[in-house]
């Protein structure tokens, strides 16, 4: 196979490599990637990429750590060992209900906080020890990139990067 | 500029009118002598009705004196305003005749607590509605700024209900009405039957002449704020002097805040809690406000989406929508906190004292008081969880009415059980003054609305509220002009 060619246009300013994407969206032309030193306001929306849906996962993670409360207590203080402890009433889980309810907070949050950070992290693919998929240290510093695949357009792409005011523009091989 | 319709004041006008007939009613209908409440009475266990029969048990655990149901006869006992009646009973002498005087005193209390409910939600929600204002004053907030003369026109209505909780205020003093059991002839004299020497020790704060003071302190304080604050901020639209008008503003809403949190918290304890002398809780104030604050919020929400579809507010777009709908959400679940917080300190130490509070409104309010924590919590937090549902006004509107109808409850559970006791019930006398100050609100606050530019043209965030757009709002089509 051969390797596959991609040019990358660098800038140095957030509203530019903003103006810079929506240019190349009109054009037609598809975006690999962006990388940017810190979060764009709407490149996200320029980029057309789709919302997250990492809110609606925590919500069913939340749901799982309520009932994994429930159930725990349930059998805990009322199923196993039913006792008297100063007068608590542990005849059935809702008559000692408000006692539980601090660890059913707690477990919901516990449970929807960790679980969702770790589907980001899946989702994003971050762990200790990976090797950083940076092509220019400049990036994570002051500058942008954006990243766009070439089929045999390397001028035509080229002239369109310089006028959205790209301030370097290489043509690099991906593997 | 907003025109006041015809239409919606004769709408308004036409609910004062009703309101008005049905207090009326509900007064002239109360019992005025034993022999009417005994007839009642009568009629009640003829019946055998809800009412009727939990009274039946609680006489019951009152005469079994027994050890497992410690609490239920001190709440019983707790829950008499009249001492001699508790002394008779005890005695088990003239049983029926003390009953019967309870359940008129309760009765008679009936027309009074159902105006008081509906006084004290409509005042409250005004307030914090200008408490909620001065805050964004102060935290020079660049959202809100379209919406100031909105809360403002609400803030209107806090001078009719000011002014009628100034009569009800006498009226109590004057022992027109039996709300204040402490106000009841005899309390603090130790020779007298009624003495109680509980509340007795309370007279440094709790007595007539100090609450009648205080009361009206609270109210001129509030009012003054509101009568300051109004006419400047119409000063600051053609003000242009270097913003000189907005700092005094900002400064004036600081101190308002100050003295807002110290007013609000005694005004709770001398006109809600004052309904239960023998209990307290130190977080009572906080609640309250909880309870008021969202339905502040909701308030401001439900008045804007109206005026907006009127197209009064072309400023206002479904960012704002957005964000006072994450503040009723985020309110609620705080009203949640602080309901809870009190409920399960007090349930989990079980002190009689306090526990008292608590029996009395799980036996006779079962319902109201578990159905409000559905309506207050568990449905406005699924239904304005969801993001794209907070910039929807339907669904706002629909989580609205029942965090309102949720925090009426609230109110009503905070004040019947220590009025009318098992004698509750949702009828003309309730329903009729909540249609009446519903009445003066909708006159008040769009009358009020219409007087003023809707735009505050003076207030240097203006531009950047105009502007305001929550991230996620722009998926669904609403553009922003700018980042």
């Amino acid at each position: 196979m051969e390797s596959s060619k991609v040019i990358h246009a660098f800038y140095n300013d957030d509203e530019i490599v903003l103006d810079a994407v929506k240019s190349v969206k009109a054009d037609g032309h598809h975006i690999e990637e962006v990388f940017c030193p810190f979060p764009v306001h709407g490149l996200d929306k320029a980029m057309g990429l789709a919302p997250t849906k990492l809110a609606i996962t925590a919500f069913f993670y939340g749901i799982t750590g309520l009932s994994v409360a429930i159930w725990m207590t349930n059998y805990m203080m009322i199923q196993d060992w039913p006792q008297d402890i100063g007068g608590k009433p542990s005849f059935s889980w809702a008559e000692n209900m408000p006692a539980f309810v601090p660890i059913m907070f707690e477990l919901t949050v516990f449970f929807a906080a960790h679980l969702m950070v770790i589907t980001f992290y899946m989702r994003s693919r971050i762990w200790p020890f990976k090797k950083a998929e940076n092509p220019d240290p400049r990036t994570t510093d002051d500058h942008f990139l954006m990243e766009i695949p070439v089929h045999n357009n390397v001028e035509e792409l080229t002239a369109l990067l310089e006028k959205t005011g790209a301030v370097e523009i290489n043509v690099v091989d991906k593997h | 500029m907003y025109q006041f319709s015809g239409k919606l004041k004769t709408f308004s006008l036409a609910l004062i009118a009703l309101g008005l007939i049905g207090i009326v009613i509900s007064f002239a209908s109360a019992p005025s002598t034993i022999d009417e409440a005994k007839e009642i009475i009568a009629h009640q266990s003829s019946h055998g009705d809800s009412h009727g029969s939990s009274h039946d048990v609680k006489e019951e655990a009152h005469s079994e004196a027994s050890v497992d149901n410690h609490s239920v006869e001190k709440a019983h006992s707790a829950d008499h305003k009249n001492d001699a009646y508790a002394e008779e009973s005890a005695h088990g002498s003239n049983h029926d005749d003390a009953h019967a005087e309870h359940v008129l005193h309760q009765l008679q209390n009936k027309p009074w607590s159902a105006l008081y409910v509906s006084l004290f939600f409509f005042l409250g929600i005004s307030l914090l509605v200008l408490a909620f204002y001065a805050a964004q004053r102060v935290a020079q907030s660049g959202w809100s700024i379209v919406l100031f003369r909105v809360m403002e026109a609400i803030t209107a209505n806090l001078v009719p209900t000011s002014i009628i909780m100034v009569v009800v205020v006498i009226a109590a003093a004057m022992h027109m009405n039996h709300l204040f059991p402490w106000m009841a002839e005899g309390v603090f004299d130790p020779t007298s039957p009624n003495y109680d020497p509980i509340v007795d020790g309370k007279s440094w704060w709790m007595n007539v002449p100090g609450w009648t003071i205080r009361s009206i302190v609270y109210l001129a304080i509030w009012n003054a704020y509101r009568w300051f604050i109004r006419r400047n901020s119409i000063k600051e639209d053609t003000a242009n002097d270097g913003y000189k008008t907005f700092k005094l503003n900002y400064n004036v809403s600081v101190g308002f805040i100050f003295l807002f949190m110290l007013t609000e918290s005694m005004m709770s304890w001398d006109w809600i809690m004052g309904l239960d002398p023998h209990w307290f809780s130190t977080l009572f104030g906080w609640y309250v406000l909880a309870s008021l604050l969202v339905s502040a919020l909701t308030v401001i929400a439900f008045v804007t989406i109206y005026l907006r579809s009127k197209g009064a507010l072309p400023a206002v777009n479904d960012s704002h929508i957005h964000d006072l709908a994450k503040f009723m959400f985020g309110f609620s679940v705080f009203w949640t906190y602080l309901w809870f917080a009190q409920f399960m300190l007090i349930w989990y130490a079980d002190i009689p004292e306090e526990t008292t509070y608590f029996v009395a409104r799980f036996n006779e309010y079962k319902l109201p008081f578990l159905g409000m924590v559905v309506m207050n919590f568990i449905f406005p937090i699924l239904l304005l969880l969801n993001s794209d549902f907070k910039s929807m006004p339907w669904f706002v509107i629909i989580g609205g009415i029942v965090i309102l109808s949720g925090h009426y409850v609230d109110i009503f559970v905070m004040v019947m059980p220590a009025t009318v006791g098992a004698q509750w019930s949702f009828g003309i006398p309730e329903f009729s003054a909540l249609l009446f100050f519903l009445g003066i609100f909708i006159f008040t606050v769009f009358s009020a609305f219409a007087k003023a530019s809707p735009i505050p043209k003076g207030n240097p965030y203006l531009e950047e509220s105009e502007h305001f757009h929550y991230y996620n709002i722009e998926h669904r089509g609403e553009g922003s002009d700018h980042h």
